[in-house]
């Protein structure tokens, strides 16, 4: 068996007496969706801030293609391929969407330090980053500025950021947070289409998305996994339906 | 608006800056008219006006490739500029004198060494404060730099040797590489030629990777950590670069006035830089430069009709922040950008 890509052990992590970590373990194999649910809350949104490096958790380790991360300061993990993409919507809203990608993409070149020429007209970083919009569908809008798009295009731009990153691993936190039926109907199919070149751990509360998405499914209630397995064994599991599903219906 | 936000320009620099920064090359032109304009009326007066809008024009584009396009609202480049000026003024006392500084080091005259000098001090202090303030943010940020200007004012008020409380007359005679430049043209061109300069050296680095960083960390810095980017370190030489080029200005004001005292280095200058920018408008590099244009000339005219000229003055200042929220580049038709740093130049 293939040796996964992200492997969280015992993590634990504290606010003032309130457990958002609960001695959380956790495996992402490689190429696989594996979604993240659970009530509002259990601490979600705290594991993918741990795993990308905002926040240092209190114990336990973090391996990432089996080196460990547990200290590694935020842009060093993207650097070593970890991608996420915000539960509400982070962008540079003052440039345009093609200026956000190529941002990113001049990120993975580390060559920040160049103080002369038209970052703007620069090819190494402005095809990856027409690339990056296509994949997402949203190339005919790169010259619109960041804050003129849609809501649901500024989720789309987020995610061709993460992209333009060229990670191994994308940490998706709600990307279809906010969206219309329509809207989150199109990022369920780009986040189908990108499923075979990537391993994702997503959040997400549209059950139809995940399921439709997901290889494999890790229930968190109170900081825990109550739960980890195929979508059709979680979906029937007592604990999950008591503690999760059973209250949406 | 959209054309700021960082598109590909598809005509190159010169064309561009054409299109968008006309305005400025106007004024740079106008300006370039004073001296002979000054010894047509026979007023020298104007002369020194405009070499004072000049410089503190410097002082202020220097103040906005931090503010305008990074984000920090700095207190402390009257403090930066203080010790560019104070570098050229110390080298001249003891090439005046004969005695030697730290009695080490002999004194000169000669501002092609003083100027660099100074300019590296200053990129030294800001990068050094910048280590401490950079950590911080947003009203943090305004106080501590205030602090690191209140500490060089009075570092230079307690140089008994060079005046103290007084200031330090330059005795000696200053040149550039030999090059007299103590006529009063002679040296407002080359304060323009700095100026302009500084204006090229700023639009071409706001639009390279290095200040793409910048403005996008003053957009978003949470977002530029996730993307892998450190943004400590570009925050820190964008300032260093800002302290270098606030130096500039400070050098060449003792230079102008052969004159430096602590009181050009006192936070209500600092004030006056932001208030240049914002007058201006921080969405281009050179909007600072229209900013100390109208500060000096108010700062001039308006004591001759009130004694209290202070109030119109804030008035003044009012009513162009709030008809025009992007600053008097508003009034010629290149618009700021909506978020900060978002400009071009």
């Amino acid at each position: 068996m293939a040796s996964p890509i992200l492997s969280v052990k015992n993590l634990n992590k504290r606010f003032a007496g309130i457990i958002a970590t609960n001695d959380l373990s956790l495996d992402v194999m490689p190429l696989e969706t594996h979604a993240l649910i659970g009530p509002n809350g259990a601490g979600k949104t705290t594991l993918i801030a741990q795993l990308q490096g905002e926040l240092a958790p209190d114990s336990g380790h973090i391996a990432f293609n089996g080196a460990d991360i547990t200290r590694e300061p935020a842009h060093r993990r993207a650097r070593l391929g970890i991608a996420r993409s915000f539960q509400i919507t982070s962008i540079f809203p003052g440039f345009t969407a093609l200026a956000n990608v190529a941002l990113a993409a001049q990120a993975r070149e580390n060559h920040g330090f160049k103080f002369w020429t038209n970052a703007a007209n620069d090819p190494a970083l402005v095809a990856p980053a027409r690339a990056a919009l296509e994949t997402i569908g949203l190339d005919h809008r790169a010259d619109i500025v960041a804050e003129d798009l849609s809501h649901g295009e500024r989720r789309q731009l987020e995610l061709a950021m993460a992209l333009a990153m060229r990670p191994s691993l994308l940490l998706l936190d709600e990307p279809m947070a906010g969206m219309g039926r329509q809207d989150g109907q199109r990022m369920t199919r780009i986040l189908a289409g990108l499923k075979k070149d990537y391993a994702i751990l997503i959040v997400e509360h549209d059950m139809d998305a995940v399921f439709a998405l997901a290889d494999r499914v890790s229930v968190l209630v109170a900081g825990a996994v109550i739960a980890t397995g195929d979508p059709g064994a979680v979906r029937a599991d007592p604990a999950v339906k008591a503690a999760y599903l059973g209250h949406k219906g | 608006m959209v054309d700021s936000a960082l598109k590909p320009a598809e005509t190159g620099f010169i064309a561009r800056t054409l299109r968008e920064s006309w305005p400025i090359l106007v004024v740079l032109a106008l300006l370039a008219l004073a001296p002979t304009l000054s010894s047509a009326l026979e007023n020298p007066f104007l002369i020194r006006l405009f070499t004072r809008a000049v410089i503190f024009g410097m002082a202020a584009v220097a103040l906005n490739f931090v503010l305008g396009f990074g984000g920090l609202v700095s207190l402390m480049h009257a403090g930066l500029a203080g010790i560019g000026a104070y570098t050229v003024a110390i080298l001249a006392f003891h090439d005046y004198d004969g005695s030697k500084l730290f009695g080490v080091f002999a004194g000169t005259g000669n501002l092609a060494i003083s100027i660099p000098l100074g300019m590296l001090l200053s990129a030294f202090g800001a990068a050094l404060t910048g280590i401490v303030s950079l950590r911080t943010s947003g009203a943090y940020f305004i106080m501590i730099t205030l602090a690191f200007n209140q500490m060089l004012y009075y570092f230079f008020v307690a140089l008994q040797q060079y005046g103290g409380d007084d200031g330090l007359q330059i005795l000696a005679s200053l040149d550039l590489a030999g090059f007299d430049i103590s006529k009063r043209a002679t040296f407002f061109y080359v304060a323009l030629a700095a100026l302009t300069l500084e204006l090229l050296f700023f639009a071409r680095l706001v639009d390279s990777r290095f200040g793409v960083i910048l403005r996008a960390t003053a957009q978003n810095e949470r977002r530029v950590i996730a993307l892998g980017i450190p943004p400590l370190r570009y925050k820190l030489a964008a300032f260093a670069i800002s302290g270098a080029a606030a130096g500039l200005a400070g050098a060449l004001w003792a230079t102008g006035q052969q004159f430096v005292s602590p009181s050009e280095l006192s936070w209500v200058r600092s004030g006056d830089y932001i208030v240049m920018a914002v007058l201006g408008g921080m969405g281009r590099v050179w909007g600072p430069v229209l900013g100390a244009i109208v500060f000096v000339l108010l700062e001039a005219f308006l004591p001759s009709w009130t004694q209290f000229w202070q109030a119109p003055f804030g008035l003044v200042v009012i009513l162009i922040v709030v008809f025009l929220k992007g600053g008097l580049i508003d009034l010629v038709g290149a618009k700021g950008p909506r978020a900060p740093g978002g400009g071009g130049h």
